[in-house]
């Protein structure tokens, strides 16, 4: 028996994660034990999108790791989760391929590194920008003019001159938004190779798409929601779904208050600070608070969510988009009531601080998952339209 | 921690579906009720976390279940797997509720999901649980803590006081010490004995320690024993259990769905001496898995090879282990440790044998073998087409038949005739009443939703009328 008793430790050793068991390899080795039960299929897209493959190379990997909203619903159904000796932890298995993916994507590659130094990209990133509006403000309104009180249409401007502002923002947000298209174009040909699942692009699988990502339809763990706590003894809730549509819709609401500045301002030639009732006030504001409530309650969940489902090593990018919109957006709460006092100059250089440090580090924090799983969320609901290719015959 | 002991209505020996739905039923009653599993809490639910549906009988679709199945269609099929080894009017009520009682598991939180991919042959019957039987299982858990039923985990029933016919007290394994715990009513619901291999060796002698067990391994069978020992009727063989055959690499205890291969109805099986044994193409695959284990425990070292070649590849669910792979069958031989000489004479006499037919593993096709015993009699190619893939087989126990018997009321017959008006049965423990042998998918859950319900019913009238009789 001694050649099928070596055969038996070996296939115990292939299904038994090692410390040292390479991202990729754990999340093939994972994903295949997935595909022997499937129990979780009615969770989310993660299962169905797994069940056309039958081999994971890593671009299966990333589009799947892409594909998992992180709801933990198949981590406390799993009857190979620990102390199971499979060992399986697909939440923190996709995680951590997203991560990598996220180092991949990133361009120009030499800031990859950011997303492994999250904190310090923070601390300099805030440093710089709070440094250079201080040092611009006071410098240009003079050490007086920096505080003392400022009213009326254009006085932001005072302190600050409109074309300044557009040339750095402009600057700083041009180049995120570039460092983010080309991460997108990498992230697609990437999920998007040739082969059994490539499908056809459809408006109806785009359409799809669209209401999934801006729904966040799985976070709902199939049905009942997102697990918080740990699954054994607390039920899922809509919390996390419901501070993250607080956020991110706050967050457009803000950037159609900018848009709508920006045609006040160009358009008919009103400048900033606009009235309590003008539609950019009211819309930043109600943008605000959504950013700080989604924000602050995102930040108090992770303090209670049951660690197992994360990847410790990316709490600081968590942590951090977190604070640079909870912060971005409180300052600019603050700056909008206190816009006629003397504060206001002080005000504006701290949000504006903000509001670049944000800026600089969409592309190599956070933020970027939302641009890659709205790809893989396109990328599923156009395969999800074609046939199965790994049918097997269902006797 | 110690365990509280006090004033109790119903005791619940168990953790599983069964027992949960006998707590859960009980505590909705207005008993006060005590639920004792024997694992750890992270191990918790015994066999349930590895099941994914249970077996409804249905008179049109339903959410997730397509077109009907009646209870005549249910009795029937039970009536084929069991060989008649059923109680008719047990089996029967079991159908029947079975139509009634997932608007009480839906009420208790669980949710439920079409047939998973590579299952559509259960979408009429079965039921598949949202996310499987740990699910089921979390969700039962915290509906009990919601109700205030008290759970405690390591605590294991390991006897039980029966006097003049009624459960008087359980003795309690807890934190290395026993304690006898009284209660008004008892519902036991822990399980078979599968994963004692002691017992198992009793039933099936020394081919029992090459048994491989696809559930938990808390399955010790003590209260079974007990209660056995304390006058309570058996039902059932000892030998009869739901068996498969799965890769023989799987670890031995919770090993659960994914070490079960799919692949044994589209090439041979051989074993040690690298002889067929069985047909392989007898049926549907999903018929005949269920008895693959027993034929696999009847082989030398219980041991056995499914061989395909490369044109099956893809035309099965994944299996969890790899299949070793060889260039040639000689090769594979040498891989799986058989003697290459007769394991080639087997395929070449098996090859010669298959004869000409329209290969379609859909259906029961015309591909058979002639002159061949034993005959391959659907989807026989000839093993032909490297590379060649080999899977060891072991049997795997999933769950055992030998239990209690019970009346319609789940109350545990005694052997002296009489019936215990306290003590009640649910689950695995006596599943035997219905399932005299063979096994239906999805029917150890209907038994253990539908015995746990009226057994926690019954169990909380009769503490209830106990206590208003002082």
């Amino acid at each position: 028996m001694n050649t099928l008793n070596d055969l038996i430790a070996a296939a115990r050793r292939q299904a038994v994660a090692g410390p040292l068991a390479d991202t990729r390899a754990e999340g093939a080795r994972v994903m295949g034990i997935c595909n022997s039960c499937r129990y979780c299929e009615g969770y989310c897209a993660v299962f169905p999108a797994m069940e056309r493959r039958v081999e994971f190379s890593g671009a299966d990997l990333d589009f799947l790791a892409n594909l998992c909203h992180n709801c933990g619903a198949c981590y406390y159904a799993c009857q190979y989760a620990p102390p199971h000796a499979f060992g399986v932890n697909v939440p923190r298995a996709l995680a951590r391929l997203r991560l990598q993916s996220y180092e991949r994507f990133a361009w120009p590659r030499g800031l990859a590194g950011l997303y492994r130094r999250q904190g310090t990209a923070i601390a300099f990133a805030l440093a710089l920008a709070l440094a250079l509006f201080f040092a611009l403000a006071i410098a240009l309104a003079g050490p007086r003019g920096f505080v003392s009180a400022h009213a009326g249409a254009g006085s932001f401007y005072a302190v600050l001159p409109h074309g300044l502002m557009v040339a750095i923002f402009g600057a700083s947000f041009l180049f995120s938004l570039a460092a983010l298209a080309v991460g997108a174009v990498r992230c697609w040909r990437e999920i998007n190779v040739p082969g059994p699942n490539a499908a056809p692009a459809s408006s109806a699988a785009t359409a799809q798409a669209t209401r999934d990502a801006l729904t966040l339809r799985y976070l709902d763990g199939g049905g009942d929601g997102c697990y918080v706590q740990n699954g054994l003894d607390f039920a899922p809730t809509s919390q996390r779904r419901l501070l993250h549509h607080l956020l991110f819709y706050g967050f457009l609401l803000c950037f159609a208050a900018t848009g709508v500045g920006t045609i006040y301002h160009y358009g008919f030639g009103r400048q900033a600070p606009y009235g309590s009732f003008s539609l950019p006030t009211l819309l930043g504001t109600a943008g605000g608070l959504g950013i700080v409530a989604g924000a602050a309650g995102l930040l108090w969940l992770r303090r209670v969510r049951d660690e197992a489902l994360a990847d410790p090593a990316q709490a600081p990018l968590d942590r951090g988009l977190l604070h640079l919109l909870l912060w971005t957006a409180a300052s600019g709460l603050l700056l909008a009531l206190l816009r006629v006092s003397p504060l206001m100059p002080t005000l504006l250089a701290v949000h504006l601080g903000f509001v670049l440090a944000f800026f600089l580090l969409l592309p190599y924090g956070k933020f970027v998952h939302g641009v890659y799983r709205s790809l893989a969320l396109a990328k599923h609901a156009r395969e999800a339209r074609t046939p199965n290719p790994v049918g097997f015959a269902d006797s | 921690m110690g365990l509280p002991v006090g004033d109790v209505d119903v005791l619940v020996a168990g953790g599983g579906n069964a027992a949960l739905a006998a707590a859960l039923t009980a505590r909705e009653a207005g008993a006060s009720v005590l639920l004792l599993e024997a694992s750890p809490k992270l191990w918790r639910g015994g066999n349930s976390q590895h099941t994914r549906n249970l077996r409804c009988m249905h008179a049109a679709p339903e959410d997730v279940l397509t077109d009907a199945y009646s209870e005549d269609e249910y009795f029937d099929d039970l009536l084929r797997v069991t060989g008649g080894r059923t109680d008719e009017a047990l089996a029967r009520l079991t159908i029947r509720s079975s139509a009634q009682v997932r608007r009480w598991m839906r009420a208790h939180g669980v949710r439920f999901q079409p047939s998973l991919g590579g299952t559509l042959h259960l979408a009429r019957t079965n039921a598949f649980f949202l996310g499987g039987g740990k699910a089921l299982v979390n969700t039962y858990y915290q509906a009990a803590q919601r109700l205030g039923v008290k759970v405690h985990y390591d605590a294991e029933v390991e006897d039980v006081e029966i006097e003049d016919g009624r459960f008087r007290a359980a003795q309690v394994r807890h934190d290395g010490a026993t304690l006898r715990m009284p209660a008004r009513s008892f519902v036991a619901a822990a399980g078979g004995f599968e994963s004692n291999r002691e017992w198992l060796r009793e039933a099936w002698g020394e081919a029992a320690d090459n048994f491989l067990i696809r559930g938990t391994r808390f399955n010790q069978g003590r209260l079974l024993r007990a209660l056995l020992a304390r006058g309570a009727q058996a039902i059932g063989d000892p030998t009869q259990c739901h068996a498969v055959a799965i890769d023989a690499r799987a670890p031995l205890y919770d090993g659960g769905i994914v070490t079960r291969l799919d692949c044994v109805s589209l090439g041979i099986v051989v074993n040690r001496e690298a002889q067929r044994f069985y047909d392989e193409g007898e049926d549907f695959w999903p018929k005949r898995y269920a008895i693959w284990g027993r034929l696999v425990a009847q082989q030398p070292e219980q041991l056995a090879f499914s061989i395909i070649d490369s044109k099956a590849l893809g035309r099965f669910m994944p299996p969890v282990f790899e299949g070793y792979r060889a260039g040639s069958i000689v090769e594979l031989a040498g891989t799986l440790g058989l003697d290459a000489g007769r394991l080639r004479a087997t395929v070449e006499r098996f090859n010669a044998a298959v004869q000409p037919g329209r290969f379609d593993h859909a259906l029961l096709d015309d591909c058979a073998t002639a002159g061949l015993s034993p005959a391959k009699t659907h989807w026989a190619r000839e093993l032909d087409a490297p590379p060649y893939f080999g899977f060891p087989l072991r049997p795997g126990i999933t769950f055992t038949y030998l239990g209690v018997k019970i009346d319609e009321q789940a109350r545990v017959q005694l052997a002296s005739g009489k019936i215990a008006s306290n003590l009640f049965a649910a689950g695995e423990i006596m599943a035997g009443n219905v399932l005299g042998q063979g096994y239906l998918a999805g029917i150890g859950m209907t038994i253990g939703t539908v015995f746990g319900r009226i057994a926690g019913a019954e169990a909380a009238s009769a503490a209830l009328r106990t206590a208003g009789a002082r």
